[in-house]
């Protein structure tokens, strides 16, 4: 496909890397910035599941064990939220995975903007440390944190519910975490657009870029939406604005709106990348071109575009017209189309094909079992009739988890095993991988699926206690989360017996299944690649 | 040579216009975010959505009597930092879509203080809001009241007769509008009314 390998030799003859300091804290490197997102989102996705593990102990038993105050409860409910959807995933597989692999990827020596990247970076950070603060002064009174869920809905978070400065905190760090995401979306589209190498189309595009390049589009288009919302929630909470208090006319399912105009087409952020990710295992380790590349490309776009106008799905609850609700109810039912595109595509290119189950094909196949779960319950509270019955029950937190934590999660681990041997030129064990999958796989599915049978039994979401009657399945949810936990050893034990181990990484370690430009490099990938550019012969894209 | 310096001319062009176009996708976004509280204001006005009443001349629809009744209900609310009493002279009246009806509200100051308040108002069920017409009403308007002082507000309005026709809401018999009284200071309602002592604040 490239010719980028004849090159290799002469590009390590550049390697000369600056200082720790100066690598690391003021990089322009885009494979230093994508590994420092990695190691951040890591240390965030550590805060967010201990904060989920405080949730589920205390969920195990009816009463309240470890949280005195309920309001607390939420504050970690909230903390976990915000940490996982904006400093674990989102810098996982955008930052992390997206500013390794696009530039190598479309044969680019870098992103477009490299010290914007850098700003980037540590506008997320800066946010994660407003997010942090936030926990620790006081929020709804008597208790500190914000405790407004991750849609920080009005009036719980204007200044009737949380006085305290809290709330203020969470507001600021998702402006800071939204304009690091909105300079990286930037970069990511003038990347994609303009720095393609010779002879690479956008149709010859690898999938991974495709989704990069979707995502970044809604971020440009959804994120300015939420700091709009949220600028006014500040000034409804400080400055004495009416915009979603009655008091003054305004109107707080006005903010529902809002929210929701950004929060779907944010889910879609969280999992486009993860459906850009899979389609290269899966052709990979089938040893198969994706199957259905075009309409693979294109059901991403057109999960984006619809992705835009189904947000009052949300808010069946608010006094939606029968019309509206109609119209709600039919153009979310339309996403299962190109999302079905992408699940029986990438089942046809596993068929057929020479299957290899590695470690990162393990974790693949089963985000494609475990994501269509999550995608059938989605269909299910699509319905307004049912979505009122289970309304802010753990049946929506079960499904939000199968296509999420099940879903974004797996492939975050997946591509951690599939690009490791690129990233490091270390080799992780594959038992650990496999292991770590199984452990994961089992864990996921003993925490989540009964939270399906607490919701149809009318268990809501957000309260620390619960009657007796919930108390069975509860108990076999939290068992499910100590055996994932059990699985986040082993990735760290694999990680480190990586590093420890003189192995090194082959340029190609997957063979001719792996066709994308990163896998003619060598292991770990010279400091400046590709000066000069790769061409792309005329040979079909996968 | 001019052939490598001439693609980077134009590579640097077309970074050019993908950042600008970029740029003008968030400040257009963020300014649409930031302009849809008026929006939805004029929108929720212009068509009755989320429970709020229309406001027009008179009754410029014919009754018809034979279109079934509805009964209205009023419902009257002070908000927290107002001593006001706040009662509709009847707590419902039934009308007939079409024919205008007039209702008088009653507000009473019981505070030591003068104080001034506005009210604001809202129709349940929301799908009503359509169809609700306000002729005249005292809600848009702030009023102040010293202490012990009473007044009178006339509230004139019509249910639209299109509302039999409607397929949500077009058989239900009954509504309610809902009244609440804030304090208000300078016009804009605010949460809080005037603090009758000075509070420490540590702002």
């Amino acid at each position: 496909m490239a010719t980028a390998a004849a090159h290799a030799g002469h590009d390590a003859h550049d390697d000369h890397k600056p200082s720790f300091f100066s690598r690391w804290f003021l990089s322009t490197n885009h494979k230093d910035i994508g590994t420092l997102y990695l190691v951040f989102a890591f240390m965030a996705g550590i805060i967010g599941a201990f904060l989920s593990f405080g949730i589920r102990m205390e969920m195990e038993e009816p009463g309240l064990q470890y949280f005195s105050n309920p309001a607390t409860y939420n504050v970690f409910v909230t903390g976990h939220g915000l940490i996982m959807v904006f400093f674990m995933v989102m810098p996982a597989l955008i930052g992390g995975f997206g500013n390794w692999f696009v530039p190598l990827m479309i044969g680019a020596p870098d992103m477009a903007f490299p010290r914007m990247n850098n700003v980037s970076f540590w506008l997320t950070v800066s946010g994660f440390a407003c997010l942090l603060c936030s926990l620790f002064v006081e929020g709804s009174p008597g208790a500190s944190g914000a405790g407004t869920g991750w849609t920080v809905y009005p009036p719980l978070s204007s200044a009737a519910g949380h006085p305290g400065p809290a709330v203020d905190f969470a507001i600021f760090s998702l402006h800071l975490a939204g304009a690091g995401s909105i300079l990286g979306a930037i970069n990511f589209i003038t990347t994609i657009l303009n720095m393609r190498a010779p002879g690479m189309t956008l149709h010859k595009m690898p999938l991974f870029a495709w989704a990069e390049l979707v995502t970044a589009f809604l971020l440009l288009l959804s994120l300015p939406v939420l700091a709009g919302a949220i600028t006014m929630l500040l000034t409804d909470r400080n400055f004495g604005t009416t915009f979603f208090d009655p008091a003054g006319g305004g109107d707080p399912v006005l903010y529902q709106h809002l929210f929701w105009f950004f929060g779907h087409p944010e889910v879609y952020v969280m999992i486009l990348p993860a459906f850009g990710i899979v389609s290269h295992i899966i052709a990979t380790f089938s040893k198969k071109p994706v199957f259905g590349y075009l309409a693979m490309a294109y059901a991403m776009v057109a999960i984006g575009v619809v992705g835009f106008v189904v947000w009052a799905h949300h808010m069946y609850t608010v006094g939606l017209s029968l019309q509206t609700q109609s119209y709600f109810v039919f153009a979310t039912m339309v996403i299962a189309v190109p999302t079905g595109v992408k699940i029986f595509s990438w089942i046809a290119t596993m068929w057929g094909g020479s299957i290899r189950f590695t470690a990162a094909m393990h974790w693949a196949v089963g985000f494609i079992f475990l994501f269509t779960v999550g995608g059938v319950t989605g269909v299910v509270l699509a319905n307004s009739s049912v979505d009122k019955y289970l309304h802010d029950t753990y049946y929506v937190v079960a499904h939000f988890h199968y296509v999420l934590s099940l879903g974004a999660v797996f492939i975050i681990f997946a591509g951690v095993y599939y690009w490791f041997p690129k990233m490091t030129g270390h080799v992780i064990p594959e038992w650990a991988g496999k292991l770590h999958f199984w452990l994961a796989f089992i864990g996921a599915n003993v925490l989540f699926f009964p939270m399906h049978f607490l919701g149809l039994a009318g268990m809501p979401r957000r309260y620390a206690d619960y009657p007796e009657a919930f108390a069975g399945w509860h108990k076999v949810a939290t068992l499910g989360g100590h055996i994932f936990a059990l699985g986040m050893v082993v990735f760290v034990i694999g990680i480190v017996l990586a590093f420890r181990s003189k192995t090194r990484a082959a340029d190609n370690p997957w063979g001719e299944g792996a066709t994308t430009l990163e896998w003619t490099l060598s292991s770990p990938p010279p400091f400046h690649q590709f000066e000069t550019l790769p061409k792309i012969v005329d040979e079909p894209a996968h | 040579m001019t052939d490598a310096s001439d693609r980077r001319r134009h590579a640097a062009r077309g970074t050019r216009w993908t950042v600008l176009a970029c740029t003008g996708m968030v400040l257009g976004m963020g300014g649409l975010a930031l302009a849809s509280a008026p929006l939805y204001d004029m929108f929720c006005k212009a068509t009755g959505f989320n429970g709020t009443p229309r406001v027009g001349a008179a009754a410029e629809a014919s009754a018809d009597a034979t279109l079934a009744p509805l009964s209205v209900r009023f419902d009257t609310n002070v908000a927290k930092g107002l001593p006001w009493r706040f009662q509709a002279e009847q707590t419902r009246v039934d009308v007939v879509p079409g024919r205008t009806a007039t209702v008088f509200f009653k507000v009473t100051n019981a505070g030591r203080e003068p104080a001034k308040g506005i009210a604001v108002f809202n129709v349940q069920p929301d799908l009503m809001g359509s169809y609700f017409v306000k002729v005249q009403c005292f809600c848009f308007d702030e009023h102040t009241l010293q202490p012990g002082e009473s007044a009178e507000f006339p509230l004139v309005f019509y249910v639209d007769p299109a509302l039999r026709k409607d397929p949500d809401v077009g058989d239900l018999e009954e509504m309610t509008l809902s009244y609440t009284y804030f304090p208000s200071k300078n016009g804009a309602p605010v949460a809080e009314g005037p603090k009758p002592r000075a509070t420490t604040t540590n702002f």
